[in-house]
């Protein structure tokens, strides 16, 4: 190739493209701080409108009303709710997300001290639903109608209709229970590897113990195929419409009148189309994820977020759930810049 | 003559809900070597089922091809195994020009990635077989210096720029003349156009039927140039052949279809033509119905010259001129010169 040849590569850029996914950011991180804002509120309000008092519940049957009066002036809920909506918003500006009523531990801690357990369960159940889902998902569309499509589709309308904690509850008795092959619940046996990342499978390998890796490897199987079967299903569905929208269009029907091999075809060419839509999906599949990784860390114990949730609701701990559904926010609204990002990244077409 | 290609008693039919649609009724059809024949007809009439039969690229599920023969260079394209076609007559001794390039390009690829893909499976210097593993860096710089000089023989301004743009950065003109620069790439000796001018402007389609004439002449290319409008298919044919509903009524020279139709539908849809003497007139009846289509000559409910045998049995060709075929028992007269 000469110098100034134009490289008709994968990993070529359009010039621009850097400067428009820059814009995409800037404009997603200018928004990033009111939308968190407008979750706070939410959050905060219909915390406290429901009908719950944290305080006599910490305080116990027989306090006495002074032993109370303190206890509301410690947790500052005896002030009008507009001025403790303002002292948590300013806060949380500090990075303090306010003290646990349950634990009396500074809520931030807990938070960051469990995130990377959910992440990471949430991670790889996101990887393996697209690792899984998108070539079953071209697949089904290639053979459209045929058996494999037909018992695709069975397996993508249980995904998505099957309770996450049925299905984990499931698992638990084939696989754990009945078969012996995994472990019950929890992340690790004994300690888990030197933190350095949080990340158990991460961390494991950056001590080279293999033994420990098998161990987390082991652990993270039921929860992460639990909560990646919904997920697979979506992405599986949404890869098999834009495949079958994509092979239908007059650039494959050019393609193959010329000649072009029909896998070269499929499998480099179509599939990028039809990942436009899947990977739009991928950001609504993460909130979903989520949600449901409350109900699966319950279900195997699993030391994270959704299971610090799951607890904090339980006692009616306002600053627990609000520090969760902000961290989770956080989270969600990241990786849907992500998704933006790399929707410009596929399709030249998207401006910021 | 020794034709390039030569479609003999061409039957397909289509799977419809409506039941099995005789498109392509015992069709012939040739092309000589260095010809530009223009099959010409209605919305419907088979034209372009033809072009994608020659192609080999019929709808798998619904179309049936229950007789005929496709001769190509010495090769009967439907006895060939289907790789084989793929491989060695598809994009490489037969290309094709699709009718919309705004959409016949893959609009997340950038133009040089599409003609490098092309190239990499289509290049004259190209293996001929199961096609490259591998893009031999050699054969892929070649490959680029012909890519570009072709594109600026097409008179595609900037071609380096060109190969970094995506489709939409580029106009419709500009994409047609990529498409006829992707169909001369791998030196084909025969460019199916299907209607390649129909989604352009009218000055743009001059330029690209003009660009199109003068390569393939120069080249010695056949082509096969499917169009519904007449004038087009004046403006670059040697010789044109019309079909009606699913059948090939005449095939005639260019010169000699416009002053000599023969066969009464040409008449009529030459007279059908706008003109300052009698404005626009239609012919009278309708396109019949594929999945039932009328016994013999399938024009004969709307002709009026039309016998008992037209009702029956379909004429075979027979020579009404020099290079001229008619399928017509009652051959109009040299009557109906619009």
């Amino acid at each position: 190739m000469t110098g100034a040849a134009p490289r008709g590569r994968a990993g070529t850029l359009q010039p621009g493209l850097e400067m428009r996914a820059l814009v995409l950011t800037v404009n997603r991180l200018v928004w990033f701080v009111p939308t968190l804002l407008g979750l706070l509120v939410i959050t905060f309000t219909i915390s406290h409108i429901i009908p719950a008092d944290p305080i006599a519940f910490i305080a116990g049957d027989n306090a006495t009303a002074e032993q109370i009066a303190a206890l509301k002036a410690k947790f500052g809920v005896d002030k009008p709710v507009p001025v403790q909506l303002w002292n948590y918003i300013l806060g949380v500006a500090q990075g303090d997300f306010g003290i646990s009523l349950y634990t009396q531990r500074p809520i931030a801690e807990d938070l960051i001290a469990r995130l990377p357990a959910t992440l990471e369960l949430a991670f790889v159940a996101v990887i393996l639903s697209g690792v899984i889902g998108i070539p079953l998902g071209v697949l089904a569309a290639v053979r459209r109608n045929s058996w494999l499509d037909h018992a695709l589709r069975v397996f993508t309308v249980s995904g998505l209709a099957i309770a996450a904690f049925w299905f984990a509850i499931l698992l638990q008795l084939l696989f754990a229970m009945k078969l012996g092959w995994t472990p019950l619940q929890g992340r690790v046996d004994g300690w888990g590897p030197d933190p350095v990342t949080g990340f158990y499978i991460v961390d494991s390998v950056l001590a080279g113990d293999l033994e420990t890796l098998a161990d987390v490897i082991g652990h993270m199987v039921l929860p992460a195929v639990t909560l990646s079967f919904p997920a697979m299903a979506t992405i599986m569905r949404f890869t098999r419409a834009g495949v079958l929208d994509a092979i239908n269009s007059n650039y494959v029907d050019y393609q193959l009148a010329m000649g072009v091999p029909r896998r070269v075809v499929v499998w480099r060419y179509v599939l990028r189309n039809a990942l436009i839509g899947t990977v739009t999906q991928v950001g609504l599949v993460f909130g979903n994820l989520i949600a449901n990784a409350v109900v699966v860390e319950a279900v195997f114990d699993w030391p994270g977020l959704g299971l610090y949730a799951v607890n904090s609701i339980l006692q009616s701990d306002y600053n627990g759930i609000m520090g969760f559904t902000l961290i989770m926010g956080t989270v969600f609204i990241i990786v849907n810049l992500l998704v933006d990002i790399s929707h410009g990244l596929i399709d030249p077409r998207e401006t910021g | 003559m020794d034709d390039l290609l030569a479609v003999t008693g061409l039957t397909v039919g289509f799977a419809t809900e409506s039941g099995l649609a005789r498109v392509l009724d015992q069709v012939d059809f040739r092309i000589g070597r260095g010809e530009i024949v223009g099959l010409v007809g209605e919305s419907g009439c088979g034209k372009t089922t033809l072009a994608r039969a020659i192609l080999g690229v019929l709808p798998a599920n619904s179309a049936r091809i229950s007789a005929g023969s496709i001769e190509f260079d010495g090769r009967d394209l439907l006895q060939e195994d289907p790789d084989a076609l793929a491989t060695d007559i598809r994009g490489r001794a037969i290309t094709f020009v699709p009718q919309d390039p705004f959409s016949s390009f893959n609009p997340v690829f950038t133009i040089g990635r599409q003609i490098e893909e092309l190239m990499k499976w289509k290049s004259p210097d190209a293996e001929p077989g199961s096609g490259p593993r591998r893009y031999a860096r050699a054969r892929r710089s070649s490959d680029l210096e012909r890519v570009l000089e072709l594109l600026r023989i097409v008179q595609l301004p900037d071609p380096e720029a060109l190969l970094r743009k995506y489709p939409h950065e580029v106009s419709g003109g500009q994409r047609q003349r990529l498409m006829i620069a992707m169909a001369l790439l791998p030196e084909p000796k025969l460019i199916i156009a299907d209607e390649p001018t129909t989604a352009l402007d009218v000055t743009i389609q001059a330029q690209i039927l003009k660009l199109l004439r003068r390569l393939a002449a120069e080249r010695g290319v056949s082509v096969l140039f499917t169009t519904h409008d007449l004038g087009t298919a004046y403006e670059i044919c040697d010789r044109m052949t019309v079909m009606y509903a699913g059948q090939d009524v005449e095939s005639a020279p260019s010169d000699s279809f416009f002053t000599e139709p023969r066969h009464i539908y040409t008449v009529r849809l030459l007279q059908s033509l706008p003109s300052r003497d009698h404005g626009i007139r239609g012919i009278p009846g309708q396109v019949p119905d594929l999945t039932a289509p009328p016994p013999g000559c399938r024009f004969h409910p709307r002709c009026d010259a039309a016998s008992a045998l037209c009702r029956q049995t379909r004429p075979d060709p027979s020579d009404v001129g020099a290079g001229h075929v008619a399928r017509c028992w009652h051959p109009a007269q040299g009557e109906g010169t619009p």
